[in-house]
């Protein structure tokens, strides 16, 4: 997949492009608001990933003609303005998410994947990983067919780590996007554990072709 | 004690010493006056008898006072040389008062016929105790007269002259700091109240300027943190993608790690309580606290699974309040967190709700918590990394925002009641 980094702080932009490039995505990046421009009349990404607070111009214009354009980019609205006018401003203008910084690499890519799922982009309804096939639309999830009855939470954090398969996945990124701001943080890793443990046991069971790594004091890794 | 009494009691104090002062002074140039005069009437009294008794030598033979105010005895040509005039008071017997009363006397010599005669001329004089006596009255009277005056003056002046005052107070009474309405300016001819009115009224905008960029450099230092807070947690979570880390070369990431996410979190909060402290929640509606608790305690049943905790919700009435809906759920979420951070194994949570509350009990360590700085920011009961030690503050953000009342007690249990 294509993909635009549109970030003014070159240390974000660095992290963000190299994190997207170990995807094998094709990541080009612009980092002010006329080079950005140009960019995106020129060529045609899958997914732009947008800053609001832009040297020479507001993101936010950015995004406007490029949905004039018509264009069928997906796109992220990534801001430190972590405030709820941009939220909704940006994503009534069109965009196809909002991410707030500061963020977890692991956020954001499921982020990116659950965007190019959405338009379609990657070519198949379902997320193949192991032996795991994923429904997104329906939240099923199937073991070699067998259907793999998680619970809520489960099926989060399980889909979570699929899209950052082979990746490390820190525990308050799960942590966070799994259970939000409804997790203690005293005992956050403890918790965390028990519920991969309750997962790692029916995918074991269901021979699932995956495990889920535990790395010492950072996180999870899901290898397939 | 009120301004009126103050100088009342001051006026009153000065002017019983100056009054006191002056009773006395005038009582004394009052009595040398008399004597003066008194005397000056025996002078001329003496010149008239001894002018008589050049022609009526019968009155020279008139040893006693009587009928009349002089007495006549021969003396010796010796007692008469070394004699001088003397004034006298003494006491003399009043046919009219029947007893004896002063009076002045003034004893001179004269001569006639070649032989010395004493003359002793009198009069009534004035009684000391009783002009004191009137003097002591009329002097109270005036005391009283003039302490009255002061008081109703003082009251008058107090209600009209200080009125620019007592309204400046007023308006500074109602200021609040974080409602900047500015202190009305207050009209008026005195100088040093139009002075003060001004040095309020610098003194007032100092304040709120003060107030408002402290208030501003917190909310733009949050913002400008994210940017360098993602950057380092992002670096961090690449470099520990690095297989090649041993696993203490780990630990040590993973501790930057978390305390990168605490800092996240802490920033997060206090980004969000400059938001409600800007009014930046603006959406009002009518939010059903019942159906929002319920829906905020489905989302903690896992943690609340997990640290085998034991919550019961008790829906007394319905409890419908018109506020923000994000706000409302985040004022139940901190309430519902906080009971749960600082609860212990296998404890409860109490939610009770009624029509005008919200009460949630839950047990923890045996011992009560400072009610005042409880709901202060970053006011921890116990130190730890588990809290931003911003929940509670937000929720009094909140609440002092839609003027909720926010308190705790101590029954056996921690109980945090929302009053609506």
């Amino acid at each position: 997949m294509k993909i635009l980094v549109i970030e003014d702080e070159q240390g974000m932009r660095e992290s963000m492009v190299r994190s997207l490039q170990q995807e094998k995505h094709v990541v080009e990046s612009a980092p002010d608001f006329y080079s950005a421009r140009e960019k995106l009349e020129t060529y045609q990404y899958d997914c732009v990933l947008l800053d609001i607070g832009l040297p020479g111009g507001n993101g936010l214009v950015l995004l406007e003609e490029l949905k004039k354009q018509n264009s069928a980019e997906g796109v992220i609205i990534v801001s430190a303005k972590d405030s709820l006018d941009d939220k909704v401003k940006g994503l009534n203008l069109g965009a196809d998410d909002y991410l707030a910084k500061p963020f977890h690499l692991a956020e954001l890519h499921a982020r990116v994947r659950s965007v190019l799922r959405r338009k379609k982009l990657d070519g198949s309804k379902y997320i193949i990983c192991g032996n795991l096939k994923i429904d997104t639309e329906q939240r099923m999830v199937w073991a070699n067919e067998d259907e793999l009855i998680l619970n809520r939470k489960e099926y989060d954090v399980l889909l979570y780590l699929v899209l950052n398969r082979n990746r490390l996945v820190n525990k308050s990124a799960l942590a966070e996007h799994v259970w939000g701001d409804y997790i203690d943080d005293a005992n956050s890793y403890d918790f965390i554990y028990s519920q991969i443990k309750n997962l790692r046991k029916k995918i074991k069971d269901h021979d699932a072709g995956i495990e889920i790594e535990a790395v010492y004091g950072i996180g999870y890794k899901l290898v397939a | 004690m009120k301004l009126l009494n103050y100088t009342s009691i001051y006026f009153s104090g000065a002017l019983l010493i100056i009054i006191s002062i002056w009773a006395a002074v005038f009582y004394y140039t009052m009595l040398i006056e008399i004597y003066d005069s008194i005397d000056d009437g025996l002078d001329n009294q003496k010149g008239l008898v001894i002018q008589k008794a050049n022609t009526d030598s019968t009155i020279l033979h008139k040893n006693n006072f009587d009928e009349a105010d002089y007495a006549i005895h021969e003396i010796t040509a010796n007692a008469a040389i070394n004699f001088r005039d003397t004034y006298l008071d003494t006491m003399m017997f009043m046919q009219n008062e029947k007893s004896d009363e002063p009076v002045r006397l003034l004893k001179t010599v004269f001569l006639q016929n070649g032989k010395y005669y004493q003359l002793q001329v009198v009069t009534s004089m004035v009684e000391e105790d009783d002009l004191i006596k009137q003097l002591f009255i009329s002097v109270l009277w005036l005391y009283l007269g003039l302490v009255l005056t002061i008081i109703v003056f003082n009251n008058f002046l107090l209600k009209k002259i200080w009125r620019p005052f007592y309204q400046l107070l007023k308006h500074l009474k109602m200021f609040r700091l974080d409602k900047p309405d500015p202190v009305a300016t207050i009209t008026t001819k005195v100088d040093e109240f139009s002075m003060l009115n001004d040095t309020v009224q610098k003194f007032v905008q100092r304040n709120i300027e003060s107030y408002t960029s402290q208030k501003h450099f917190i909310e733009n230092a949050s913002h400008e943190l994210q940017t360098p807070l993602a950057i380092s947690i992002n670096k961090l979570e690449t470099l520990a993608e690095d297989t090649e880390l041993k696993p203490d070369q780990l630990t040590l990431l993973a501790s930057a790690l978390d305390h990168l996410d605490r800092l996240t979190r802490l920033n997060r909060s206090l980004l969000l309580l400059s938001r409600i402290e800007n009014k930046q929640f603006a959406e009002l509606t009518s939010v059903n606290l019942n159906i929002l608790t319920k829906k905020v305690i489905t989302d903690f049943y896992d943690q609340l699974t997990f640290s085998d905790l034991h919550l019961d919700i008790n829906e007394k009435d319905l409890c419908i309040q018109k506020m923000n809906p994000d706000l409302a759920g985040i004022v139940i979420m901190n309430l519902v967190k906080n009971a749960i951070v600082h609860n212990k194994t296998g404890g409860f949570i109490n939610v009770i709700l009624d029509k005008n509350s919200m009460i949630i009990e839950n047990s923890g360590i045996d011992k009560a918590l400072d009610k005042e700085k409880i709901f202060n920011r970053f006011h921890s009961g116990q130190s730890s990394a588990a809290s931003t030690g911003l929940g509670l503050a937000i929720v009094k953000a909140v609440g002092d925002l839609y003027g909720f009342t926010t308190s705790y007690s101590y029954e056996q249990k921690h109980v945090i009641r929302i009053g609506f």
